[in-house]
């Protein structure tokens, strides 16, 4: 890029530190977002400088939705806090059924926060909203005290258009639905919680952070009547069941051994006393559809490379306690409940 | 996973759950106390129950370290770490225990007190020595399983001449809790006819610790593992035993568990603790010779000695049923406070924090289950 | 109580008494102060970071084949259940 008379000193990324002044409004951020965001994340609607990005409507229904990113670590095995900011707030534009159009960034930094931490965050950020399609459009960056923040928190707002006859919603599920998912459970939560301090462990497990929007393009593709889409972040799979059959007023019943769990998942899950199902993911879906859809559907999500493990795991079935069960894999029965307090390592 | 899976085997278990229903008298009743959270977590988590004849039950003993701290050691703790700006760590299980005035650990970090959870004593020890300016305090909790390494942790300290580290010690041990709910049982206590013993317990102290509770108090005892097909097997051998008139001491956890139990542990055990004269278990009362305290040798080491702290008597939830779940005479749904209010998200007692707590188990896996949801075994013949 | 599962040593560091262990693919450091003549191969019972004791891949086998012959006494009089893998023999009562 070309220099700033503004800024004879560049930005010094590989010692320097944010300070209160980047969150000023004056010169200093005027340099860190020329230098640094506009650097990366280089789409010509945001290095106009305005404090909007102005586009045209396209025909259709618009979502709109809206996510907060706090991490600790803030790199962690496949990805980091700016892949997932993006890729977190596609998901969720994308569970409608829509196509995802653009996004819009939120930065607060924390005084003395590494630039050239930041510069990588912005860079993996412009990296998976490239990969995905869908631009970072607009921004806005703050700066708070050292102390009042954790390094870097960072919020996405995504817009998208429902494509026409498509109405995927929490409350359409109906008895005798079917219930899949996209692949393996708890990949993205135990991928952190190896890099906690404390609990270092070793795992090959990377996160499972990645953008579903050309998965569901492919599922809707496939059939349009899909019921409910929704991606079992926090909380898990058993947690983003329970809020389905909340929302629909039915009851579910899942069997545990068709639940892909990877066996490093599983292992390290019994290392600290954690339920796979109630572990956090970030690249993959639920998806409730008409019985006589589903193996369609489960074909249209095996044929895509973020779906090639999809599986069956249950059915939708009527229960006035709106409550989730699951055959065990060791053929009793119990109900798998919403997730209480936080999941916690644990010796009893 | 080895030693894991093949203890989950379903085919086996269906099995073994015909022969139970096939070998238990349909005219008598098998009150099963599991004296362990490992075992009610494995029952529930698995569905066993489910898999077992009308006339077998499980009674949920008091064997959760979590469950039986009382209320008055959290709110210790939290005066420690309160009162005296100590840096004070412990197990990611007590963190949401309720203390007096709906206080907790967790609560308690959010008005900022320096409250850290750790996975092991060495982590402990690890943030003692980065932070040679703190005071740091491990609240040790556990039953014999967890207090060798307690041990080692405090062996390393001296060692090492670690003057920042010591224990706010609440071990607890297992034979005097069976001791003092065997001598209750009966009609105004617990009714039993067999225990599932403790087995991560045992592969520490041994088996022998508990041929008191067939020789004085004449009720079989099974040390049981905790994976489900070792609670069924146990389950069985109980039945068997009880068929038979036979009452002894079995070991069905012979992988882990011998007669003698772990000798070097058991050596450090002694070698850095004392017992105490008697502790409070929250459901059973002040129990003599039943938890243990650093020994005089290390006394300087005793965040109770280092810390004084005061605080004003804890006093139990009104109408939480925990003491009598522990004790073994009312189960979690005898709470009148059981689902309304006291939920795993608004626990009102200890049985409702842990995972291995009754209450927790109950609300989690159990209820309502009868209701909606059909045996998976018939073969009741 | 007592979350203890059993895991694979893998290595041993003599000088720091510690071993790094294997739960299937994920791996460990744990410490060795409490038992005694552990060796490479082992299977040992961990809990809160330490080495409990050590597993009898002997026991274990007999365990499994009791529950296996316990199983079949309901079944005598029906069709003999497929074997699985795990069970090796008759087994029997000790």
């Amino acid at each position: 890029m070309t220099s700033d008379r503004r800024f004879p000193v560049r930005l010094d990324l590989k010692k320097g530190a944010v300070d209160m002044s980047h969150g000023s409004g004056g010169r200093a951020m005027a340099q860190l977002i020329g230098e640094l965001f506009q650097r990366y994340l280089d789409h010509e609607l945001l290095t106009l400088g305005n404090d909007q990005a102005l586009f045209m409507p396209p025909p259709g229904r618009m979502v709109m939705s809206i996510d907060g990113h706090v991490i600790s670590p803030l790199f962690f095995p496949g990805g980091d806090i700016g892949s997932l900011a993006v890729h977190g707030t596609i998901n969720d534009v994308a569970m409608s059924g829509a196509r995802p159009l653009y996004l819009a960034a939120g930065f607060i930094l924390e005084e003395g926060f590494p630039l050239g931490d930041l510069a990588r965050i912005v860079e993996s950020m412009a990296q998976a909203a490239n990969a995905a399609g869908v631009p970072v459009v607009t921004g806005d960056t703050k700066v708070v005290e050292r102390g009042k923040g954790d390094g870097v928190f960072i919020t996405t707002t995504g817009i998208g258009v429902v494509p026409e006859g498509i109405l995927i919603s929490g409350d359409r599920a109906e008895p005798g639905d079917v219930i899949l998912v996209s692949g393996s459970m708890g990949d993205h939560g135990v991928a952190i919680l190896s890099k906690r301090e404390n609990l270092g462990f070793e795992t090959e497990i990377r996160s499972d952070s990645s953008a579903l929007h050309e998965l569901v393009a492919a599922m809707i593709a496939a059939v349009p009547d899909i019921h409910c889409l929704r991606d079992p972040t926090r909380g898990g799979l058993a947690t983003t069941l329970n809020e389905l059959a909340h929302q629909s007023g039915v009851g579910m019943q899942i069997r545990e051994d068709a639940i892909p769990v990877r066996p490093e998942v599983a292992a390290a899950c019994e290392l600290l006393g954690l339920d796979p199902l109630y572990v956090a993911n970030e690249g993959k879906l639920i998806a409730i559809c008409p019985p006589d859809k589903a193996e369609r559907l489960l074909d249209a999500m095996r044929a895509h490379p973020l779906g090639t493990e999809s599986a069956i795991i249950g059915e939708v079935v009527e229960d006035p306690h709106r409550f989730v069960q699951m055959e065990t894999d060791f053929g009793g029965s119990r109900i798998v409940d919403w997730l209480a307090g936080e999941q916690l390592p644990r010796i009893c | 996973m080895k030693y894991i899976d093949e203890f989950r085997d379903k085919g086996l278990a269906r099995r073994l759950a015909e022969t139970i229903a096939a070998e238990a008298h349909p005219g008598r009743d098998y009150r099963l106390m599991e004296f362990c959270g490992g075992h009610t977590h494995a029952i529930f988590r698995y569905g066993v129950q489910h898999l077992m004849p009308p006339n077998l039950s499980f009674i949920h003993g008091p064997g959760c370290p979590v469950c039986v701290l009382p209320m008055a050691r959290i709110d210790h703790a939290i005066a420690l770490a309160t009162q005296h700006d100590v840096t004070l760590c412990t197990y990611g299980d007590l963190m949401r225990v309720p203390a007096s005035e709906r206080k907790s650990l967790l609560k308690a970090k959010a008005d900022g007190a320096d409250i850290r959870m750790i996975y092991s004593t060495q982590d402990v020890l690890r943030i003692a020595r980065e932070n040679p300016d703190r005071q740091v305090v491990f609240f040790a909790i556990g039953f014999e399983t967890t207090t060798p390494p307690t041990a080692v942790a405090v062996k390393t300290a001296r060692a090492e001449g670690l003057t920042n580290f010591s224990v706010f010690c609440n071990h607890v041990l297992t034979p005097s809790a069976l001791q003092t709910i065997l001598s209750t049982a009966g009609p105004d206590g617990v009714q039993l006819d067999g225990i599932l013993g403790p087995s991560h317990v045992s592969t520490l102290i041994g088996s022998r610790p508990y041929r008191f509770v067939a020789e004085q108090f004449g009720v079989p005892v099974v040390i049981a593992g905790f994976e489900p097909l070792d609670v069924m097997q146990s389950a069985l051998m109980l039945v068997r035993q009880l068929n038979d008139g036979r009452c002894e001491v079995e070991n069905q956890y012979t992988r882990a568990v011998s007669e003698e139990g772990n000798r070097k542990a058991q050596a450090l055990i002694d070698e850095v603790f004392r017992i105490r004269p008697e502790f409070e278990w929250r459901g059973l009362g002040f129990l003599p010779n039943s938890a243990l305290a650093l020994d005089d040798a290390y006394a300087d080491l005793d965040a109770e000695e280092r810390f004084p702290v005061e605080f004003a008597p804890a006093k139990e939830i009104k109408g939480c049923e925990c003491p009598a779940i522990l004790r073994g005479v009312k189960t979690p749904t005898d709470c009148k406070l059981f689902g309304n209010p006291c939920t795993p998200d608004n626990p009102m007692g200890s049985c409702m924090v842990s995972s291995e707590g009754a209450c927790a188990a109950y609300w989690s896996y159990g209820r309502f289950r009868a209701a909606s949801l059909q045996p998976k075994v018939e073969s009741r013949s | 109580m007592c979350l203890a599962i059993p895991a694979r040593i893998t290595s041993i560091d003599v000088a720091a008494d510690t071993a790094k262990v294997a739960l299937g693919s994920v791996g460990k450091e744990i410490s060795l102060a409490l038992i005694e003549d552990a060796a490479v191969g082992d299977y040992v019972l961990i809990h809160v970071g330490y080495a409990l004791n050590k597993i009898s891949e002997e026991e274990a086998q007999r365990t499994l084949e009791m529950i296996a012959q316990m199983g079949l006494l309901a079944d005598e009089q029906e069709l003999v259940p497929e074997p699985t893998s795990t069970v090796t023999g008759p087994g029997g009562q000790r």
